[in-house]
């Protein structure tokens, strides 16, 4: 089986945000980036499958030069080939504009499964994927948190979250777009033999004009969505912080919760 | 007849299950009543099911120009073909400046699939609008919530909007009295076979009776860094619960998570421990009495959500805490 596994490259959950001076995203300047979570259980997904076909996993990424790490990564953990969307003229799009450059990228192969992560930890669509799946004239489905080869590969047994603590089990046919949930997986570690061969693996480089894509319809300029800013939601908004150090902040705390929440 | 003179339409897309109107459909219908005094537009919804006709009666209850029904067999079951099969073409016809949904997991999973169809623009998860100086500007979460994005549509065609889980009171919705009328369908087509649907965890605690929860989130650390926290729970006869990561990294089992894909809990007291507060935590949480959080980030989220905030490392003050708690209880 040939599969094609789309990672995006996010600032780390835990870092410190601040922001950029036009006001318009965070400073990237000396921000720790990771690879999207969910994308990490999709590869994880991918290299299962594959090793379980016999088949080839390859990595893509569109954004700047930094995501050459995220593919390394990739790389060192078991896939085969990494294609890098780097171009100026990708930057800034929206989950369409995004999709548009990937659907472009991947046309230029044959793959029997796309797996993608469910949602970008920064921008948060939970659709590039999906736009993707419409452009490939797919079916796909969102949320997956099972998957089963059927009939030598030709269908998937798909396991969907919904909500309110339930799962649906469908049945689609591949090829297919598949994106993954957090927690389908326990997602390996690399080794160092991993991150060793992963140096001597391929890493494709690919513009707009390398796909034959006119700038106008990928990135900002592709993009129906147009950022004017970001900001920092209010916060504690009614929330009583209390100071102190570890000890104070605990009496402090059991007293409220004891005489004016009354909870204790 | 110039764009300018054409009037401004807003359709609403709502979701049922079982019968039932999805709690959020009605949040939509408050959304896009809004959207549409905003605009000077009018509001019409939709329906798609199969034997609808209560529903899109009750939908009809609300202060709306139409309420058009797609009732169809291959809709009986949702499937992303179904919905954007019956959906592509009226929307290619009726030519609506926005659509609005829930932001839920069906919408999710099939409105990005309809706007490539239909190319629409998309624009997920929003919170407010304000149509002000800067234009008509939108307002959605990113970074998972640590900061909040205002964004402008560019551009010509339908936009296909989705509103997050409690950002318009369901309250709010005006009522009237709509006329319902079945939409034009072509060929509707289901894309999935559905095999069944499971519990994700069976034998479930039942966090939502507990009376006070101790969650913890990724900020723990680990399964071994568990015991503060169990401890603390143990001192005030508490239920533990987590965010998703922890149940994810199997630090605790799927039966403890809080949230949009777990439980919903309405404590009288919740102590968020090393939780940041995304929205898929909070909805399942936010129906809480007295919230606590403790959190090293000062800019974490779930401050926003809490009564009482300390701010500082969990592996500190969850010890001092305890020993707090112990000294009370000692004293009687
Ligand atoms: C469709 C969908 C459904 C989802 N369903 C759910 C759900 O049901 N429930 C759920 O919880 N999530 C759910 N999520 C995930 C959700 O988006 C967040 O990723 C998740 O809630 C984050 O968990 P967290 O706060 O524990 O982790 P993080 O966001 O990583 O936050 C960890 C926090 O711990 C703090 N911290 C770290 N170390 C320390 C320390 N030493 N002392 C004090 N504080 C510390 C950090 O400052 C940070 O704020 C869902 C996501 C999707 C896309
Ligand atoms: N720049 C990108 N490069 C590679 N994959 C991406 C990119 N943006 C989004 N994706 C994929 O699409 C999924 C959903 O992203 P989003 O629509 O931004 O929530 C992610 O989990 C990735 O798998």
């Amino acid at each position: 089986m040939r599969i094609a596994v789309c990672i995006k490259q996010v600032p780390d959950t835990e870092a410190r945000l601040r922001l950029r001076k036009d006001g318009r995203w965070v400073d990237e300047e000396d921000l720790p980036f990771v690879i999207n979570e969910s994308d990490e259980y999709a590869l994880e997904e991918a290299l299962t499958l594959a090793e379980k076909t016999g088949g080839e996993v390859v990595v893509l990424s569109l954004g700047p030069a930094r995501v050459k790490e995220a593919l390394r990564k990739a790389l060192a953990l078991g896939a085969q080939r990494a294609v890098h969307l780097q171009d100026e003229a990708f930057e800034g799009g929206d989950a369409p504009a995004t999709a548009r450059a990937l659907h472009a990228a991947l046309s230029r192969e044959s793959f029997d499964l796309v797996l993608t992560g469910s949602q970008s930890d920064d921008n948060g669509y939970g659709a590039t994927a999906s736009v993707l799946a419409g452009l490939l004239g797919w079916p796909h489905a969102w949320l997956v948190m099972g998957v089963e080869l059927e009939e030598g590969g030709a269908s998937l047994k798909v396991v969907r979250e919904m909500e309110s603590g339930m799962n649906e089990i469908v049945r689609i046919a591949t090829p297919a777009v598949i994106e993954v949930q957090a927690g389908i997986n326990h997602p390996r570690y690399a080794s160092l033999k991993g991150i060793m061969q992963a140096k001597r693996k391929p890493q494709e480089v690919l513009t707009a004009a390398d796909l034959g894509l006119d700038p106008a319809v990928v990135g900002a300029a592709g993009s129906r969505l147009e950022v004017v800013s970001v900001a920092f939601p209010s916060t504690g908004a009614g929330a009583q912080m209390i100071e102190g150090d570890a000890a104070t902040a605990a009496r402090v705390l059991v007293e409220k919760l004891r005489n004016e929440a009354r909870v204790l | 007849m110039s764009e300018d003179l054409m009037s401004k339409k807003i359709w609403i897309v709502t979701q049922h299950r079982d019968g039932k109107l999805h709690r959020m459909s009605r949040e939509a219908i408050a959304a896009g009543q809004q959207l549409a005094q905003a605009l000077g537009a009018s509001a019409e919804a939709v329906i798609l099911g199969s034997g609808i006709d209560g529903l899109a009666a009750e939908i009809a209850g609300y202060d709306l120009a139409a309420v058009h029904t797609a009732d169809h067999a291959a809709l009986a079951d949702y499937t992303p073909g179904g919905y954007v099969s019956a959906l592509a073409p009226a929307l290619a016809a009726a030519r609506p400046d926005f659509v609005v949904f829930p932001h839920t997991y069906q919408s999710v999973d099939y409105v990005p699939l309809l706007a490539q169809r239909v190319d629409a623009g998309l624009l997920p998860e929003v919170t407010s609008f304000e149509n002000g100086d800067d234009g008509l500007v939108f307002t959605r979460p990113v970074l998972a919530g640590k900061m909040v994005s205002r964004v402008r549509v560019r551009g010509e065609g339908t936009v296909l909007l989705s509103v997050q889980s409690g950002a318009f009171s369901a309250d709010s919705a005006a009522t009237g009295s709509a006329p319902v009328a079945a939409l034009g369908l072509g060929e509707v087509t289901a894309d999935r076979e559905i095999l069944g649907v499971e519990e994700v965890a069976e034998d479930q605690v039942d966090l939502s009776k507990a009376d006070v929860i101790v969650a913890v989130g990724r900020g723990i650390g680990g399964a071994d860094k568990m015991a503060p926290a169990r401890e603390l729970a143990e001192l005030l006869g508490a239920e533990i619960g987590a965010s998703r990561p922890v149940i994810d990294s199997d630090w605790l089992p799927r039966d403890r998570q809080i949230g949009s894909s777990g439980q919903t809990v309405a404590p009288k007291l919740y102590i968020a421990i090393g939780i940041s507060g995304a929205i898929q935590h909070l909805v399942g949480m936010k129906g809480s009495s007295v919230v606590v959080a403790i959190n090293k980030d000062p800019k974490a989220p779930i401050f926003n959500v809490s009564d009482y905030g300390i701010v500082g490392d969990l592996h500190e003050v969850l010890p001092e805490l305890n020993a707090k708690i112990r000294e009370l209880k000692q004293a009687g």
